[in-house]
């Protein structure tokens, strides 16, 4: 159930191949238990794992040739 | 902490309080210092210093005809016509920017700097296929970025950031006079990107701030306009493509395929110039401000992609060759810069026209 009546779904867009990309703000939690934020009005979020800047994109998704 | 003897934000205008008369009545003149004309390059830019200067007539159509369109003199007589938009020059009357012989002529260098656009940059039928090019990384890329993270010494990053100044302390300036002509998605989607290049409401974010606080690391003069004198042709052919580009509604389409290009291929190639400027030990802010364009870049790209160029062929799916030709035309003469940057560096000369001021100390 929705909290109130206001409040929207939030957008999440997905691609087969680049970033997940959300609504800023954001507070990530990694797997360690970290929290980073963003406070982008849209946010990257990694998803081929290659980032050096993970979980936020850096477009190492990209082919090489 | 990096200390060097350069003086900032500091120069000597000579000719100031020559300014003439503003056409507007009560027009408010603020003691507030504008770039110095440039020292012309040939018969074109110097026919428009003089002119702007009041004292003597533009430059025939002929002469326009007859120059080199990728030269110092045509680009540098454009550039000036341009910056009459931006900041102006100090001693010239702001009015001057609507004079309609100037624009005759500033018209006729765009139409031979058009032409050459059209008929030299590789031309992709598809707004898809000409993004394709630069959407994959080359594996032994051999670009500016890649040379500087490889091989860059100090000196080179310091020219690299002197004449990138040229467009970086006006940064997202040329790409907002596309927002009027933008609607829906793509206007809202262009307008929130250039909100993030103007720090996002905080003075101390905007972009063209942080790239001033890199050239303080580098011991450069953060004046406005400085290193004009100094920059080769090929870099002003750079900046005054967005200006063409952000200045006719019609090329919007061609604004937002350079924009498009920006975006995309700053990302990896700013993770190269933070390296270098990581392993120069350039300076906090000189890493800051490439750091911060790898990870904001990233975002921009997919907003540009997704809802400027989206938003814009669904508005107006007849502009798609325009895009596709703003795309192919900022590789074209972002190869062109390249290309002179790395011949010059590569046989050890310096790629200014006037060099840098070497009396500094580097304490990092």
């Amino acid at each position: 159930m929705p909290n109130s009546p206001s409040d929207a779904p939030r957008r999440v867009t997905v691609q087969r191949k680049g970033p997940l990309l959300l609504e800023g703000p954001v507070e990530v939690e990694l797997e360690d238990g970290t929290v980073v934020s963003s406070d982008r009005f849209r946010v990257a979020l990694c998803t081929c794992r290659r980032s050096r800047r993970y979980p936020w994109c850096d477009t190492s998704h990209r082919d090489r040739a | 902490m990096s200390t060097w003897g350069t003086p900032k934000g500091v120069r000597n205008h000579a000719h100031a309080g020559v300014r003439a008369p503003s056409g507007y009545p009560d027009g408010m003149e603020h003691p507030r210092s504008e770039p110095l004309l440039p020292e012309p390059r040939g018969p074109l830019s110097r026919a428009v210093v003089d002119h702007l200067r009041g004292t003597g007539p533009l430059p025939p159509e002929e002469d326009i005809a007859a120059a080199p369109v990728y030269g110092d003199d045509l680009q540098l007589a454009l550039y000036v016509c341009y910056e009459l938009h931006y900041r102006g020059f100090e001693g010239v009357s702001p009015d001057l920017e609507w004079e309609p012989e100037l624009l005759r002529t500033r018209a006729a260098l765009e139409r031979r700097f058009l032409t050459a656009l059209r008929a030299d940059a590789r031309r992709h039928d598809g707004v898809d296929d000409a993004l394709a090019g630069i959407l994959v990384e080359p594996v032994d890329g051999t670009g500016v970025s890649h040379f500087l993270r490889d091989k860059g010494e100090l000196w080179q990053l310091r020219e690299y950031a002197a004449l990138r100044s040229l467009y970086h302390l006006k940064e997202a300036d040329p790409h907002a006079w596309v927002l009027p002509r933008l609607r829906g998605r793509a206007k809202a989607a262009m307008a929130a990107v250039e909100f993030d290049e103007y720090g996002g409401g905080r003075a101390d974010r905007v972009h063209a701030r942080l790239f001033a606080d890199l050239m303080e690391d580098l011991g450069l003069d953060t004046t406005y306009g400085r290193y004009l004198d100094a920059a080769c042709a090929e870099l002003l052919v750079t900046v005054n493509l967005m200006s063409l580009f952000g200045l006719h509604r019609s090329l919007r389409g061609a604004l937002v395929g350079h924009f498009a290009t920006v975006e995309i291929t700053s990302s990896p190639g700013s993770r190269r110039l933070a390296e270098a400027m990581r392993r120069t030990g350039a300076g906090p802010a000189a890493e800051h401000f490439y750091d911060e364009h790898v990870e904001a870049d990233a975002v921009h790209e997919q907003v540009v992609r997704h809802d400027v160029i989206g938003g814009l062929l669904e508005d107006e799916p007849h502009l798609a060759p325009d895009i596709a030709f703003g795309v192919d035309a900022t590789v074209f003469t972002e190869d062109l810069l390249g290309d002179r940057l790395l011949a010059d560096w590569r046989a050890g000369r310096s790629c200014l026209r006037t060099p840098l001021p070497q009396e500094f100390t580097h304490n990092s």
